[in-house]
């Protein structure tokens, strides 16, 4: 459902990929993998729709990206957290569901608080959390979010073995629901459901 | 089609690189012919002025150097619609390259009507509706050249460079209707060099001199543009053939 | 449509109130700045009441511009700004949002502490009233513009100066007509014309300027 053909990226002045080309079914997920600055970030940003290739083409269910169709599919959960400091962990989390046109009752969303290990800590500023905590935050959209395609940049970063193996699950999950995900991990996790397909960007 | 595919060939930096080198000392040499012609026009030919004496003669660097500044300006903007919606390198590359030159001849056309100013009505700078408009321009010239260096990275600032333009495009006569608005009801001054009756050689030379500053500016926009070329190909094949076997 | 439209304004504003010191600040910019010419130029009535049009507009321009990198530097430097983006909206209505918020906070402020701060260089009252119609109606569209330029130097280093440097040229018609429907009032000419050609620059930025704006942040994302 999600394609890529024919993908070549430049930046600055050095040509990163040329003609790579990969086809996302339903209940796959895409680990990109590659040395720092080779690429990865980039093709996630192409994916998104951010950064329009040098050359190529991408095409979820058929159609070009550029849409609100597409981007009503999508979840993209990057480096940053995409949380403002000066709202609560619920606010957050309702106010991202309303951008994305979903539902979102707050009972779920103290409950996807829960999940990440934040209850009690749902009616305060963001900005008296721990970088952990914020990012568990960032996390959290994840727990209930329905969209099909998920890209995910080095989600993993930062988290003890208990979250990691906690997020596997999430993703797993996702998969199982027949979600698509595309991401970029410098760890080795293993996600215990789906089929798992690799890329290599050099 | 195969016109199509023509005009995309010459777009490509490789190919214009040495069409831009072959074509300058042509641009130049036209742009003296016509330097010349009109020099001697409205140095020599043009009558003296009934009420201004010799002093006016300035117009012909001043009125010039404005119709070029306005001129430089719109030909950077079509750049960028073009840069916009082709995507190509190339036009970006070219309105980069004409940027220093519109300034200049806004910056001109400012110190010529100064130097015109002052013998006339005793005042180093009037604020007439043109001469604040142009004083304007040379703002977004500036404007256009200091976000273009800030940004690093030469594809974006190819864009928002091409965004500003576009934007500044729409707005110039916007500004300059404004301008005249408050100029009418301040009662300033105006800057009359047009008069209803200009005699013919006045007229001549001044378009003489818009030739070759044209000339000049295109002569000049194609030297710079293959330095940015040079400077931002050089990791390309061609950049480093051409570099290793010498100048061209 | 308005459903985004309202949801962004709503953000941005409870965002503003969580965040007051900022707005309050670029409001006493303006007080501080329009005190500072009566120091620099004389106490004498007439040439005050002459000059005020100008300097409050002038003023108003400057802690506009003030206000201005906020309005995308702080979701760009958390992330949100890219959520914002990959929203299943157009960009344009995005920013529509936040250009009306951010007149909500930055605007709306200077029009109604103008008149008071117009008592300062004694104009009368009609021109009070037209001065702080004039801002009104004029703040929109420098809320507008300035979009433009904070979204074409989102990142980059001399972000301040530099978005002055590239919005305080397309200013000027604002200036022009605000100021003068101000003048027009004092002499007695009638500030209509003005404050209906100030109209339709607010409506034209208001209509044009949010879809630049999202062009120039599509730019500044890539």
């Amino acid at each position: 459902m999600l394609e890529a053909d024919n993908l070549e990226c430049v930046r600055g002045e050095r040509r990163l990929f040329k003609g790579l080309g990969f086809r996302l079914e339903a209940g796959e997920l895409l680990y990109l993998q590659g040395k720092n600055g080779a690429g990865k970030t980039s093709l996630l940003r192409m994916l998104i729709g951010l950064l329009p290739p040098e050359a190529g083409e991408i095409r979820w269910k058929g159609k070009a990206i550029k849409s609100d169709e597409f981007r009503a599919d999508l979840c993209y959960l990057g480096h940053l957290n995409a949380i403002k400091e000066e709202l609560t962990p619920l606010e957050n989390l309702l106010a991202a569901a309303r951008l994305a046109e979903e539902e979102l009752s707050e009972d779920d969303a103290i409950d996807a608080l829960e999940q990440v290990g934040l209850a009690g800590r749902e009616d305060l500023a963001c900005k008296y959390l721990s970088q952990g905590q914020k990012r568990r935050v960032a996390l959290a959209r994840l727990v209930k979010e329905k969209r099909p395609l998920w890209i995910l940049d080095e989600p993993f970063v930062a988290l003890d073995v208990g979250a990691v193996d906690w997020l596997a699950g999430i993703i797993s999950g996702h998969l199982q629901r027949g979600g698509l995900a595309v991401m970029t991990t410098h760890q080795l996790v293993t996600i215990p459901a789906g089929n798992v397909r690799e890329l290599r960007i050099s | 089609m195969k016109d199509r595919f023509n005009l995309y060939r010459f777009a490509s930096p490789a190919t214009f690189y040495p069409l831009a080198g072959a074509m300058i000392p042509y641009f130049v040499a036209v742009s003296v012919v016509f330097g010349l012609a009109g020099l001697w026009l409205g140095m020599l030919v043009a009558p003296t002025d009934f009420q201004q004496g010799e002093g006016y003669r300035i117009i012909f660097i001043h009125v010039p150097a404005s119709w070029m500044s306005m001129f430089i300006y719109l030909v950077m903007a079509f750049w960028a619609a073009i840069g916009l919606a082709f995507n190509t390198r190339l036009s970006g590359m070219m309105a980069q390259a004409l940027a220093p030159t519109g300034a200049l001849m806004a910056f001109l056309s400012l110190w010529t009507g100064a130097l015109w100013g002052k013998p006339m009505w005793g005042a180093w700078w009037v604020w007439d509706a043109r001469l604040t408009s142009e004083l304007i321009l040379l703002f977004l010239y500036i404007g256009y050249m200091a976000l273009t260096a800030a940004i690093d990275d030469a594809r974006r600032a190819d864009k928002a460079g091409a965004l500003l333009l576009l934007v500044g495009v729409v707005n110039v006569p916007i500004i300059y209707f404004s301008v005249k608005w408050w100029n009418t009801l301040h009662q300033g001054s105006s800057v009359n060099l047009a008069k209803s009756t200009m005699a013919t050689t006045m007229l001549w030379g001044m378009l003489l001199m818009a030739m070759c500053f044209w000339m000049y500016s295109i002569a000049v926009a194609f030297m710079r543009v293959r330095t940015i070329m040079l400077e931002r190909e050089r990791n390309a094949d061609w950049v480093k053939t051409l570099l290793a076997g010498g100048e061209k | 449509m308005f459903k985004i439209v309202s949801a962004v304004i709503g953000r941005d504003l409870k965002l503003a109130m969580r965040r007051q010191a900022d707005i309050v600040s670029a409001l006493f910019f303006f007080v501080i700045v329009v005190s500072l010419f009566p120091l620099g130029i004389g106490p004498e009535p007439d040439l005050l009441r002459k000059l005020a049009p100008g300097v409050l507009w002038v003023a108003a321009l400057l802690a506009t511009m003030l206000s201005l990198p906020r309005l995308f530097a702080d979701d760009h430097r958390d992330g949100t700004l890219e959520q914002l983006a990959l929203a299943p909206h157009p960009l344009g209505l995005v920013v529509t949002g936040k250009v009306i918020a951010h007149w909500l906070v930055s605007g709306l402020p200077l029009a109604l502490i103008a008149p008071v701060l117009g008592i300062q260089f004694d104009l009368s009252a009609d021109a009070l009233v037209v001065l702080t119609g004039a801002i009104l109606l004029g703040t929109p569209a420098l809320s507008g513009i300035g979009a433009i330029g904070a979204a074409l130097t989102l990142g980059l280093r001399g972000g301040g100066v530099l978005l002055s440097l590239l919005v305080l040229p397309l200013y000027i018609p604002v200036l022009i007509f605000g100021a003068g429907a101000v003048d027009a009032t004092v002499s007695g000419l009638g500030g209509e014309g003005h404050l209906s050609l100030l109209a339709a620059l607010t409506f034209a930025s208001l209509g044009f300027a949010p879809w630049a704006s999202a062009a120039a942040l599509k730019i500044a994302l890539e």
